[in-house]
């Protein structure tokens, strides 16, 4: 979509001269690496070059004891594609994504909205707690979850007690992925909600003028000029937020120190692959589930992206 | 759909960034290829003189552990020979500290020279060759000086790779206030333990004899108290059978309180755990000697409320199991190892023992577990109890012939995939040992070993 | 200043604040808790409710307990993390603008090429590759040294996304055809015209960049074993493994107030940066 946008504004000014495209044109040729180039280089060093360590470690099996390499070609992508355990953290994380991201979405651009909307007492107010959550550092979250969750001290416990009842498991194999959800949400509602704001910070103040003389109200204001305005902004949240549920590790790990039963090793693809590194030192296999994981995330976000630029059209 | 049009030259450029990310690929596995443990490291002969001489020499080590004493020691170490420079450096409390030490090895350098390591992890360090053997050293004459169950936890095959530091072996830690209030005597035999935690959780239904959310450490050293060997090593033949008599005498046991719901499923170590060991919630620990030092900092709201008992035992007669418990090793990629062992030898048999025991430890020194000011200590957490005559009396208890596996701590940490499920469905444990016994076979198989069970 | 939202003053509504009071007391449960807690000492943390406070009020010693447990480690790794987190995000955000930038306004080939390995890259977990960097970062002999943190903090793939579609609507071309027909060179229309332009979009790449570095903490596990060093997640996280095991001596008073404590930094940042949304908005009512 950002592409997309970025022809058509270089369409609209093509008219202005001929000569003036052509000398554009030749001075821009090769001139946009000098600014990409830098972000580039440290990115080629920090995220490409463990990719490409970790597709050449996938195409080989070690033994962490004896250190025998051999070369096994795609043995190790047979095994994943045929592995239970990484179809049920995949199954997980998918059912996850599905349920969970649309709710914060719809919150996160519900809040934005309002605090944009000029209606709500002490906005700025509500902008700052709504997105504290996502500053709150991890350590602390199993002891704060922890309590929340607890159906022995904690709140949980608390409620049951009120309603007579110990219904209330949290963190019972039942409850965890919404417990999981719930948490995520709590985070990152509070994140979206910024890359929101912060593009209905971008829209000309003449087009709500332009809306006001037309008599548009508030939700015709916000169909015509604001929600039109976000769609860039909706899509890479989208994005951001489909390549974060199928990476989900950190909640459920703060989780597992909670319930080590409920959540395995293999609970998510993400800590699938973790655990078979760091207590398995299962790096060949490791980096291969993460590959896989990063193929099968790159072709559905890029989708997204697509059809998001589509419908821009 | 002007989406559409470019493609085929995009998909041009998508191939020419696939070949420079393939390149990138071949310069990584190049500049990043792991070295072998062997190659790196130090020379592997010294003697006995090398230890003092290099004591003499000076230099400069690094000390990785996450024991509380560890700062006072490496002060106290560095003012009785100040020639000797040593950094300590808390890298992280287990397995943090595992990844960091497996991660240096693995990159064949940047390990430190002495690392603090757990019995049970022991193996998975020795065997791949990444510790120093201070037998070289002469180090087997201190032998006697420990606890034999301790000597044979710093051993690997054949090889010495540490001395020990501390010990845990098993009591029965009961808070008397419950014990009192429900009437429930102290029991001696497991079944006796199992009627406890009937009775305790009828009278109160929040109460619990103990807590098991499963724990690896926890059922091995059961079973190692059961008499159950289930996993034995010789080089690169292994045999796992976690159906022995021994753990079979386990199951038959503890299946009574995990089926019937007896046991809380409060995680050890986390801040309710703390809590429901003050509060009366679990009236009972099966666990290391080492315990006392533990609730004394941290368990201020049972003070006087706790006792220690012998493990209650399946037969009546005395026996019990050790659990936890750390060594120092020496690092084979250490550039001074005779300095290293120097220092593992004044930490763990010499003056490094005193602040050790001044922080709460339960030493594997043997002149310490019968010194009378030890021994006959009365501990006010523990109503006046001399608490270390039972947990000495422990030490001389632990049944012998057990070892852990060469990848115990791959196996810990797969056990909630395991048994853990047991644990949630409250339903037989052999089946969850089955599973777990299972994917060990496997995971050994994979990793070159010849695994039978 | 939200009136400033739109050039109509409008009635503020009581039904709209009242559903985000809700969602308001969704988000700040967990937060009063920890606020609740950090005022308590490490025996009413274990023995008193959760959400009231306990026996005795012992919010400013925890304060001072934390800033001086183990010689003031504490502050240490407070004065780390703002390094790593005024070189990283600060760098962050100045490659992420300058790269969203030269992708959204030139054409060059390579350019779409560039869209795709990112979303690739990005969508491999980081988690597994850890190891993988660990090593290369090891044989370059970065590991241990503050490179190994800042370096990785440098690349903001979200930020790239951010500053890609903000600079699409935010720069007008026309702007940087008058730039060059009166000579500017490229780099100097970026520093001087094009920067002011992205202000409200650069705020929020650099609020964004400075979170996530603050909260690193990951990267920083592995690659770092000297504790002075570390950033304050990692510190911390090693203060609530204290609770772990035979030595276990836990600090949870500690490790309370430390986290509410890493929280005020970022408060005064978001506090201090919000305001450029403004200016931003003014900025682009210009044109």
């Amino acid at each position: 979509m950002a592409e997309s946008m970025a022809h058509e504004s270089a369409r609209q000014v093509r008219p202005v001269s001929a000569t003036g495209r052509n000398r554009r044109r030749a001075s821009q040729d090769g001139k946009g690496w000098i600014f990409v180039g830098p972000f580039l280089a440290v990115f080629a060093l920090t995220f490409l070059a463990p990719i490409g360590y970790a597709i050449y470690l996938s195409l080989y099996r070690n033994q962490a004891f004896f250190g025998g390499k051999v070369f096994v070609g795609i043995d190790n992508y047979t095994e994943a594609l045929r592995d239970p355990k990484f179809w049920e953290a995949f199954g997980r994380v998918a059912a996850f994504l599905v349920v969970q991201v649309p709710i914060m979405l719809i919150l996160a651009l519900l809040a934005a909205l309002a605090i944009d909307s000029a209606r709500l007492h002490a906005s700025g107010f509500f902008r700052i707690v709504i997105f504290l959550p996502y500053a709150v550092p991890g350590v602390v979250a199993v002891l704060m979850w922890g309590y929340i969750y607890g159906d022995n001290f904690g709140l949980a416990a608390n409620l049951n007690d009120l309603f007579g009842t110990t219904a209330i498991q949290p963190l019972s194999a039942r409850w965890m992925l919404p417990s999981i959800a719930n948490i995520v949400t709590w985070e990152f509602v509070g994140y979206n909600m910024l890359i929101f704001y912060s593009a209905l910070r971008t829209v000309p103040g003449e087009l709500y003028e332009a809306a006001a003389i037309d008599g548009a109200g508030t939700f015709r204001t916000i169909r015509a000029v604001k929600l039109p305005a976000l769609r860039g902004a909706i899509v890479i949240a989208t994005i951001f937020s489909i390549i974060g549920s199928f990476q989900l590790f950190n909640e459920p790990n703060i989780l597992r120190t909670l319930a080590p039963n409920v959540i395995t090793t293999y609970y998510t693809p993400n800590m699938y692959a973790y655990n078979l590194s760091f207590a398995g030192q299962q790096f060949n296999y490791s980096a291969t589930i993460a590959i896989v994981m990063g193929v099968i995330t790159a072709i559905i976000a890029y989708i997204v992206q697509l059809r998001g630029s589509r419908e821009s059209l | 759909m002007k989406v559409h049009r470019p493609r085929s030259p995009r998909f041009r450029r998508l191939v020419v960034a696939g070949a420079a990310l393939t390149a990138l690929a071949v310069v990584a596995a190049c500049g990043g290829g792991s070295k072998t443990d062997s190659s790196s490291g130090s020379a592997t002969t010294g003697s006995a003189d090398a230890v003092d001489a290099a004591l003499k020499a000076g230099g400069e080590i690094t000390y990785w552990s996450w024991t509380p004493s560890a700062e006072a020691q490496v002060k106290a170490f560095m003012a009785q020979y100040p020639n000797v420079k040593v950094n300590y450096v808390n890298a992280g409390t287990g397995n943090d500290h595992y990844t960091k030490l497996q991660n240096a090895i693995k990159a064949g350098s940047g390990a430190p020279d002495v690392a603090q390591i757990e019995y049970q992890a022991l193996p998975q360090f020795a065997l791949p060759g990444s510790l120093a053997d201070l037998n070289q050293y002469g180090f087997s004459q201190y032998e006697s000086a420990y606890t034999a169950s301790t000597w044979a936890a710093v051993h690997a095959g054949s090889g010495l790779y540490g001395l020990p530091q501390d010990s845990g072996p098993m009591a029965l830690f009961y808070n008397k206030e419950v014990f009192d209030k429900y009437g429930i005597a102290v029991p001696k035999t497991w079944d006796e333990y199992v009627a406890a935690g009937k009775k305790l959780h009828a009278a109160n239904p929040k109460a619990y004899i103990t807590n098991d959310s499963g724990d690896a450490g926890f059922t091995t050293s059961m079973i190692w108290q059961a008499g159950g060997q289930p996993f034995k090593t010789d080089g690169k033949n292994i045999s796992i059978n976690l159906a022995d008599d021994g753990s079979k005498k386990w199951t038959g046991t503890w299946n009574n309180l995990v089926e019937g719901g007896l046991v809380s499923q409060i995680p050890g170590w986390t801040d309710e755990w703390f809590k429901a060991l003050g509060d009366g919630t679990i009236a009972t620990l099966p666990t290391g000697a080492w315990m006392p030092g533990v609730m004394e900092s941290s368990v201020k709201a049972g003070a006087g409320k706790w006792r220690v008992a012998p493990m209650p035992t399946y037969d009546g007669q005395p026996a019990t199991a050790e659990n936890g418990g750390s060594t120092e090793s020496v690092l084979k990629q250490s550039k001074n190892p005779a300095l290293a062992a120097a220092f593992v030898r004044w930490l763990n048999h010499d003056e490094g023992v005193k602040p050790f025991l001044a922080s709460g430890g339960f030493p594997a020194t043997t002149k310490d577990l019968k010194d009378p000011a030890f021994v006959d200590k009365a501990s006010a957490y523990f109503g006046g109890q001399k608490i270390n005559q039972v947990l000495t009396g422990a030490a001389d208890n632990v049944v012998k012939g057990w070892s852990y596996l060469p990848y115990e701590l791959y196996a810990n940490s797969i056990y909630g995939d395991t048994v853990g499920k047991a644990y949630q469905s409250k339903s037989d444990l052999n089946a969850g040992l089955k599973s777990w016994q299972d994917a060990l076979v496997t995971y050994g198989n994979q990793q070159g070993f010849q695994v039978n069970g | 200043m939200s009136t400033l939202t739109s050039p109509l003053r409008r009635k503020r509504s009581k039904l709209l604040t009242g559903a985000m009071v809700l969602y308001l007391i969704y988000t700040l449960v967990p937060l009063l808790w920890l606020l609740l807690s950090a005022t308590k000492t490490q025996d009413d943390l274990l023995s008193t409710p959760g959400l009231w406070f306990g026996k005795s009020f012992a919010f400013f010693s925890n304060i001072k307990q934390t800033l001086t447990y183990n010689d003031g480690i504490f502050l240490r790794w407070l004065g780390n993390t703002v390094l790593y987190v005024v070189v990283g995000a600060g760098g962050a955000t100045l490659l992420a603008t300058a790269a969203g930038y030269g992708l959204a306004k030139y054409k060059f080939a390579g350019r779409r090429a560039v869209f795709a390995v990112l979303l690739g890259a990005v969508a491999v977990p980081g988690t597994a590759l850890a190891v993988p960097t660990f090593l290369m970062f090891s044989n370059l002999g970065l590991t241990n040294t503050v490179w190994a943190i800042i370096i990785p903090s440098l690349v903001s793939p979200f930020g790239l996304y951010l500053m890609w579609v903000y600079a699409t609507d935010a720069v007008p071309h026309e702007l940087l055809e008058a730039a060059r027909i009166d000579g500017a060179g490229e780099v100097r229309t970026f520093f001087t015209m094009a920067l002011r332009l992205l202000a409200p979009g650069i705020v929020t790449t650099l609020l964004f960049a400075v979170v996530s570095t603050w909260n690193n903490y990951f990267l920083p596990l592995i690659m770092l074993s000297k504790p002075n060093l570390y950033p304050l997640t990692v510190g911390l996280t090693q203060w609530s493994n204290q609770a772990t095991g035979v030595g276990a001596r836990p600090i949870y008073n500690l490790v309370i107030t430390g986290s509410l404590l890493t929280i005020v930094p970022l408060v005064i940042a978001f506090l201090l940066l919000q305001r450029f949304w403004q200016s931003g908005l003014s900025a682009g009512s210009v044109k």
